[in-house]
């Protein structure tokens, strides 16, 4: 079975667990030998893994003069025979002109570089809504141009780009879940982003979240038939080894780490209240807060105001290998998240003998067993975690010995599996 | 003569509340009363009251022909008389029929056994007065925490003066034997060893309501051909169970009540065992052989041993530094501390840490108030850190306090041997001012020893050199002296 897969981010390029989840997940597809994948994402630096996948760049497909299904209505695909055409235009004089005739013909107008293609970001800036529109007609291109059997797409970003190679194709797609607006927003959905997921959903003939949590979030706020959405579970590639190349201690203190993006859907500030509840008691204790995030300065305004920064420290945001050591320094791993899809980062912490305290607004809660487990906004339940993991040496003992052992079992070809079984449910 | 022995074990835990580590040092009250009033207030109306008074009316009904026998511990003694001193009544109107025998066992339903004898020994004695005060008779049968028995606890108990004890018949240590005979203990033969015939006692306490089971419904009669059923040799049928199985196990509804109600008549019309209680049974019957017990075995899950409360390195942990505080609570008069202590080995706190309920299941999540073992762990070495800050203060005794306590000594033995110097020093130096101003009187001399008082020193030292030796370890004090006060010259 070959599919298309339409992502958003690729090793290393990568600033989030969507990017770590799409990789981990191709590479258990890899050990599936009836499995082909041809990974599509917005823009190919070039230096991404691709091993047991071919990988494709938006922003390396040559779009002018190529014939592509126009996408402006919701008209099933038989009965669009015409395709029309993507006009590239390189100035605005052209564009100017373009438009002009565009409310005649049902073209799509987009901007293309002076060697036809279209340039990607892959970011997430200010122009994430029409590179995601730009990305879906890319979609169709490379729809039109490979065979496959089945597409799949992973978040938002990536819906319309599966949409699209869907009308263009009629192959059955299934969309995967790794958040919905309501876990990234805090429950201040943006409108837009929720129109594209809802599309994105209703035209899925198959739907794999993250977890039940984000199941539930799918079929009660975006009204889905629960029978076509199914649960897989994430996995961690194993490290090998990876954190033992890293000094263990240039401190004598313990280390209580937060790893994330310092925003509302991470609780950053329900750290930094345990962190002050431990502190009046323990003086053998320091707090790191790793990471950047639109939260960080009200973060760093708090700590101040507790008056708890000579032991309470930010680190900026931590790239590649500064990870593993954060982590190798750890006691403790913290991710007091309100509202977490999935959650990676604590299996990547168990990988590297830490103990981890996780919110039960998390995913990752519904199959971790070794892991104190505490509501993200119960302040003491999660400072009283932090002392007994720190204090009671059995307790951290049992953590690290039976969390490793726990996260060697989750193993992406076991996730890759149940994709497979969702890919044969959405085939026939 | 064929025995048949029912025997209930009564037993509540007394449950903590959420103790966070801030409350360690300042909050000195570690229990969850609310819940604790609630579940014992709701299993005194399912199940002890109904049970106590079906149990003396079938006494009342069948006369001495009918006989049983039960264990409440300590910790639920003291929890009836708070919350439900009713139920304490209708015990003690059993024990008066004097068909019911109390059996002993530890207070706190501990595993003192595996830890500390002597505190095993207060606590069964311990738990005797308390059964005396209730009951009016001192129990002369033992049966310890969850059945747990091993050949030197067997020993402790006979040891103590108690005739026979209750345990498992678990498979691993009887082999090819039968449960349905009497055994002795392998060190101290005095001590009959009566075996729990498990699967009996299991299909009534178990399985009874279970409707996959083949055997249900099950009913007074199918129970009673089942003991007739028993090898020809079976002497003994011993039925040992919670007694919150009629109604709180199995709840009313089941028909565990009106089940109970009809077989003691079954057993007795249409069987010939009669009903008797472990001390009858010590008396009437022989020990067929000792029975080698060399690791503890308990009553508990598919192992019948120790793992439910010690079997991994929280239990562990927890376990020995609960014991650890043993020898300095000994020591200690502090009411409050002593009835902590006590509650404080109940063996469930530990139950309440065990991770074997990822394959046991249903069991231990039935009767556990936390949401892991982990918090379960959390949660009592919280406790256990501000009792032993108490203990401390109480009765300092520890390594780190010891240590604390001789090193006091020590500096008191210095500052003694200090002072005596300084004496020492002020007896020389006024001899020695006395014999300067007897042997020279010279004006210039007396000058320059105003100047420095440690030239002053070192001449009449060496004035007084031939004449009297100037004791050794005086000479550094006396240099000191000198340098200090030169130094305060030199600061004017």
């Amino acid at each position: 079975m070959k599919v298309l897969m339409f992502g958003w981010e690729f090793p290393p390029h990568i600033s989030g667990g969507l990017g770590t989840a799409s990789y981990g997940l191709t590479r258990g597809m890899a050990s599936i030998p009836d499995i082909d994948v041809l990974f599509v994402v917005p823009k190919a630096y070039g230096d991404e893994v691709k091993e047991g996948l071919d990988l494709i760049g938006a922003n390396n497909v040559k779009v002018a003069y190529k014939q592509i299904h126009y996408r402006g209505e919701s008209r099933s695909f038989d009965k669009i025979e015409v395709d029309s055409q993507i006009v590239p235009y390189t100035d605005p004089e052209d564009f100017w002109k373009i438009t002009r005739q565009e409310e005649k013909d049902n073209r799509l107008i987009v901007e293309t570089n002076d060697r036809g293609m279209l340039d990607f970001t892959g970011s997430y800036g200010s122009g994430l809504i029409s590179e995601i529109d730009k990305y879906s007609i890319v979609a169709s291109v490379i729809a039109a141009e490979n065979d496959f059997d089945l597409i799949h797409a992973h978040d938002w970003l990536a819906y319309p780009a599966g949409l699209a190679a869907k009308e263009v194709s009629g192959k059955p797609l299934v969309i995967h879940v790794h958040a919905t607006d309501f876990d990234r927003s805090g429950g201040n959905v943006n409108p837009v982003v929720y129109n594209i997921e809802k599309q994105g959903m209703e035209a899925a003939d198959r739907i794999i979240t993250v977890s039940n949590l984000t199941r539930q979030t799918v079929i009660n706020k975006y009204h889905i038939d629960p029978s076509k959405v199914t649960t897989v579970y994430n996995a961690v590639e194993p490290q090998g080894g990876i954190y033992d190349e890293y000094e263990k201690r240039s401190i004598n203190d313990k280390v209580v780490t937060f790893l994330g993006r310092i925003t509302l859907q991470k609780g950053p500030e329900y750290f930094i209240e345990a962190a002050y509840r431990v502190l009046q008691v323990m003086d053998n204790v320091r707090f790191v807060m790793a990471g950047s995030g639109d939260m960080m300065e009200k973060m760093i305004r708090r700590a101040a105001e507790l008056n708890i920064t000579d032991r309470f420290h930010f680190t900026g945001f931590l790239r590649g290998s500064d990870v593993y050591w954060m982590l190798r320094l750890s006691d403790v791993y913290i991710m007091p998240s309100v509202s977490e899809p999935f959650g990676i980062s604590p299996l990547e912490a168990m990988q590297s003998n830490v103990p981890v305290i996780i919110s039960k607004q998390s995913g990752v809660a519904e199959i971790l067993t070794h892991a104190v487990k505490i509501d993200f906004w119960d302040i003491d339940a999660m400072a009283d975690a932090i002392h007994a993991i720190l204090s009671y040496p059995a307790l951290s003992e049992m953590f690290i010995k039976n969390g490793r052992e726990e996260v060697e079992n989750l193993k992406w070809e076991n996730s890759a599996r149940k994709v497979r079984e969702v890919y044969l449910e959405a085939v026939n | 003569m064929k025995g048949i022995c029912l025997f209930f074990e009564v037993h509540q835990p007394l449950r903590l509340k959420r103790y966070r580590f801030f409350d360690i040092g300042s909050d000195h009250y570690y229990y969850d009363d609310y819940n604790n009033e609630t579940i014992l207030r709701e299993v005194a109306q399912e199940c002890y009251l109904p049970a106590n008074k079906l149990m003396l009316k079938l006494i009342k009904k069948l006369g001495p022909e009918f006989r049983i026998s039960y264990s409440l511990t300590g910790v639920l003694m003291d929890q009836l008389e708070t919350y439900a001193p009713e139920v304490l009544d209708s015990f003690r109107e059993l024990a008066a029929t004097g068909q019911v025998e109390f059996l002993a066992e530890t207070y706190s339903h501990s595993l003192a056994s595996m830890a500390n004898k002597e505190e095993f020994i207060k606590q069964v004695r311990m738990h005797g007065d308390k059964i005396k005060k209730h009951f009016g008779a001192e129990p002369v049968s033992f049966r310890n925490t969850e059945m747990v028995y091993s050949d030197e606890t067997g020993s402790w108990v006979a040891d103590m003066g108690f005739k026979a004890m209750l345990t498992e018949g678990a498979k691993h240590i009887l082999g090819w034997r039968s449960p349905d005979l009497l055994y002795c203990n392998s060190i101290n033969p005095r001590l009959k060893v009566l075996l729990r015939n498990f699967q009996l006692s299991d299909d009534i306490a178990f399985r009874f309501s279970n409707r996959d089971w083949n055997e249900w419904p099950l009913t007074a009669d199918k129970f009673a051909g089942w003991i007739n059923k028993r090898d020809d040799d079976a002497e003994l049928i011993n039925i040992f169970m919670d007694y919150e199985t009629f109604g709180e196990h199995q709840k009313a509804e089941t028909g565990i009540f009106e089940f109970m109600e009809e077989l003691p008549a079954a057993i007795m019309t249409s069987t010939d065992y009669t009903f008797m209680t472990p001390s009858q049974i010590a008396e009437e019957f022989q020990p067929v052989s000792a029975l080698k017990v060399p690791d503890p075995v308990s009553w508990a899950d598919e192992e019948r041993d120790l793992t439910a409360w010690l079997g991994n390195d929280l239990q562990n942990a927890a376990f020995n530094k609960l014991y650890s505080l043993a020898d300095r609570v000994s020591n200690c008069n502090d009411e409050d501390i002593l009835n902590d202590w006590i509650y404080l080995q109940v063996s469930d706190h530990l139950y309440y840490m065990c991770t074997k309920f990822f394959s046991d299941g249903a069991v231990h999540q039935y009767f556990n108030p936390y949401e892991s073992p982990y918090d379960a762990f959390m949660n009592y070495m919280n406790v256990l850190s501000d009792f032993e800050i108490r203990l401390d203060a109480a009765c300092p005794g520890d390594d780190v306090n010891q240590e604390i306590v001789s090193l006091r000594k020590k500096l008191e033995e210095k500052e003694e041997e200090i002072n005596e110097r300084v004496i020492e020093i002020r007896r020389l130096r006024s001899k020695v001012k006395s014999l300067t101003i007897s042997s020279t009187a010279s004006g210039e001399e007396k000058k320059e020893k105003r100047k420095t008082a440690g030239a002053a020193v070192k001449q009449k030292k060496q004035g007084t050199g031939g004449k009297k030796p100037v004791p050794k370890d005086v000479k550094p004090a006396g240099k000191g002296k000198t340098s200090k006060t030169k130094q305060t010259k030199r600061s004017k």
